[in-house]
């Protein structure tokens, strides 16, 4: 398939591709699926309303990937998908999802998605936003549903590094017994971005666990807002961390919330905000680098 | 070779001001080990500070080989070759120690070489190369990894800030070995065995010049000099 360069430039930002591969790809562009390929352990179906996809993955499947990437390059154009992923029992997935928005005037991409994991399955899942070209509007607000089945893993790591005006993330889990759920956040903001983050974990079954990191970094003017909000219910473990770095004129409002329903539950957060430290720059300038360099350094190994 | 004329740092104090650094003169000759020692609160890190750039001196000049760098910033003089360790080293998130050495040394370092580094320093290098430089490490880690990038920046004036604290025994007996030929080194230390090591020793006392000279002359009258500290094993 032949794509231009914006959207070869996005693809291998959000998803790391350099062209569309073999194995199971959802390729949507512009609210329109261009590519739609299912193998033999992960079966991806167009929905009948035309709303999204369903993607089934079987207990057969062993480590193998799945790319949903979606990419909006029409001025003005707001996209909503809805994607519902379907783990089996005992299967063993990786997938990549992520939008690439270009446009110089208000745009946009709402990707409703929810995970329903069977018994002790392991999902990892990657979500990268981007937004490049000028004019303001920009537009992404994932919405992530995840229903966490006994003994099950799910990995999820979203990266939002520019370009993005607003964006909202609403992610809401249900654990079931012995099932853990990682996240991990990484947000860069800059000029008049906001970004807002919300998390709520129900730890229903028994041994339930969640660990939930964010990394943001606000510049400019920008503002950011997290949530959080873990919920025992059971005998489990959550904990909650969001470190934030604020230069110029920005701002980073940090509301972590933990919610014992059960004396066996342990829940723990911290969260520091906070300016790069001085002696930090010194070091790195004492090696050589500018002040702008150093902090620049700072910020990309804060992130990684 | 580094000259300081009538350097002088002072600092609020109350209403009023307090001297830290009073009318410092020396020079720091290249091919020649100087030894800053004298009680704590005596001035020596605030002297080194000044000429690395950390600090800006109230009054006075600095010189690098002849050219005044008293208003220049640190990472002009770090490119000039003015290398600093720090006493206290300073851990980041996220960055690696090859990452470090590859800036300290300006060149993206292959795997083997940037080991050599740390191999001579003492430690294991494949263990650590990889590794963030963050507060998992061990003080003694840190340190040594702080001086294992002095080795990568190189310099003609190389700076360091207490290099025993913190380390073993052999690892402090492996720190004569850093030290090369036609280089300008302060070393700012309270042990015997680095002060012996020194050609030259300046002996700070309130911020004042209390003696300067021939190492050997000035520790056989250390006691003199009224430095509690100095000469401590």
């Amino acid at each position: 398939m032949h794509l231009d360069k914006i959207s070869q430039n996005l693809l291998e930002k959000i998803a790391n591709l350099h062209e569309i591969l073999n194995g199971a790809v959802s390729f949507r562009k512009n609210g329109k699926g261009e590519i739609l390929r299912s193998t033999q352990n992960i079966e991806i179906v167009k929905k009948i309303d035309g709303s999204g996809i369903d993607i089934f993955v079987h207990s057969s499947c062993k480590r193998e990937a799945c790319h949903i990437p979606v990419i909006v390059s029409e001025e003005g154009f707001y996209d909503e998908v809805y994607n519902d992923f379907y783990i089996e029992d005992g299967a063993d997935v990786v997938i990549v999802a992520g939008c690439g928005v270009h446009s110089s005037t208000q745009a946009g991409h709402n990707g409703i998605h929810t995970f329903h994991i069977g018994k002790n399955a392991n999902v990892e899942y990657y979500e990268n936003h981007l937004a490049i070209g000028k004019g303001k509007g920009k537009e992404l607000n994932p919405v992530t549903i995840i229903k966490l089945g006994e003994g099950s893993r799910m990995m999820m790591e979203t990266n939002q590094l520019g370009g993005v005006d607003y964006s909202v993330r609403d992610t809401k889990a249900y654990l079931k017994d012995d099932s853990t759920l990682e996240i991990k956040e990484k947000i860069l903001t800059q000029n008049f971005n906001v970004a807002k983050t919300k998390f709520k974990v129900y730890l229903q079954g028994q041994n339930s666990r969640c660990n939930i990191i964010s990394r943001s970094v606000a510049r400019g003017e920008s503002e950011q807002v997290f949530k959080s909000d873990l919920i025992g219910k059971n005998e489990c473990f959550g904990h909650v961390e969001c470190d934030g770095i604020v230069l110029e004129n920005s701002r980073i409002d940090s509301i972590p919330k933990v919610s014992a329903c059960s004396n066996l539950a342990s829940l723990t957060h911290e969260a520091a905000i906070g300016k790069i430290a001085n002696e930090q720059i010194i070091k790195l300038m004492t090696l050589g680098l500018t002040e702008k360099e150093a902090e620049n350094k700072i910020i990309e190994g804060f992130l990684k | 070779m580094i000259e300081l004329r009538h350097i002088y740092y002072k600092v609020k104090d109350g209403d009023g001001e307090k001297t830290i650094l009073n009318d410092i003169n020396c020079t720091f000759s290249d091919d020649c080990i100087t030894a800053i020692t004298g009680q704590n609160g005596s001035g020596k890190s605030t002297l080194t500070k000044i000429i690395v750039g950390i600090i800006a001196p109230t009054s006075g000049n600095i010189f690098f080989n002849g050219k005044d760098i008293t208003h220049t910033s640190i990472d002009e003089r770090a490119k000039m070759g003015i290398t600093y360790a720090f006493q206290q080293p300073i851990t980041f998130r996220g960055i690696t120690i090859k990452e470090l050495i590859d800036i300290a040394s300006k060149e993206d370092n292959s795997i083997p070489k940037a080991c050599e580094y740390l191999s001579k320093v003492g430690i294991c290098a494949k263990d650590y190369i990889n590794r963030e430089f963050d507060k998992t490490l061990s003080g003694g880690e840190q340190k040594r990894i702080e001086l294992a990038l002095t080795l990568a920046k190189k310099g003609e004036c190389v700076i360091f800030d207490e290099p025993e604290a913190g380390i073993d025994l052999w690892s402090f007996d492996r720190l004569n070995d850093m030290f090369e030929k036609n280089v300008c080194y302060i070393v700012v230390s309270h042990q015997t065995r680095l002060l012996k090591r020194a050609d030259k020793i300046l002996v700070l006392e309130n911020g004042t010049v209390s003696a300067y000279g021939d190492s050997k002359e000035i520790i056989n009258n250390l006691q003199s000099y009224q430095c509690r500290r100095v000469g401590e094993e």
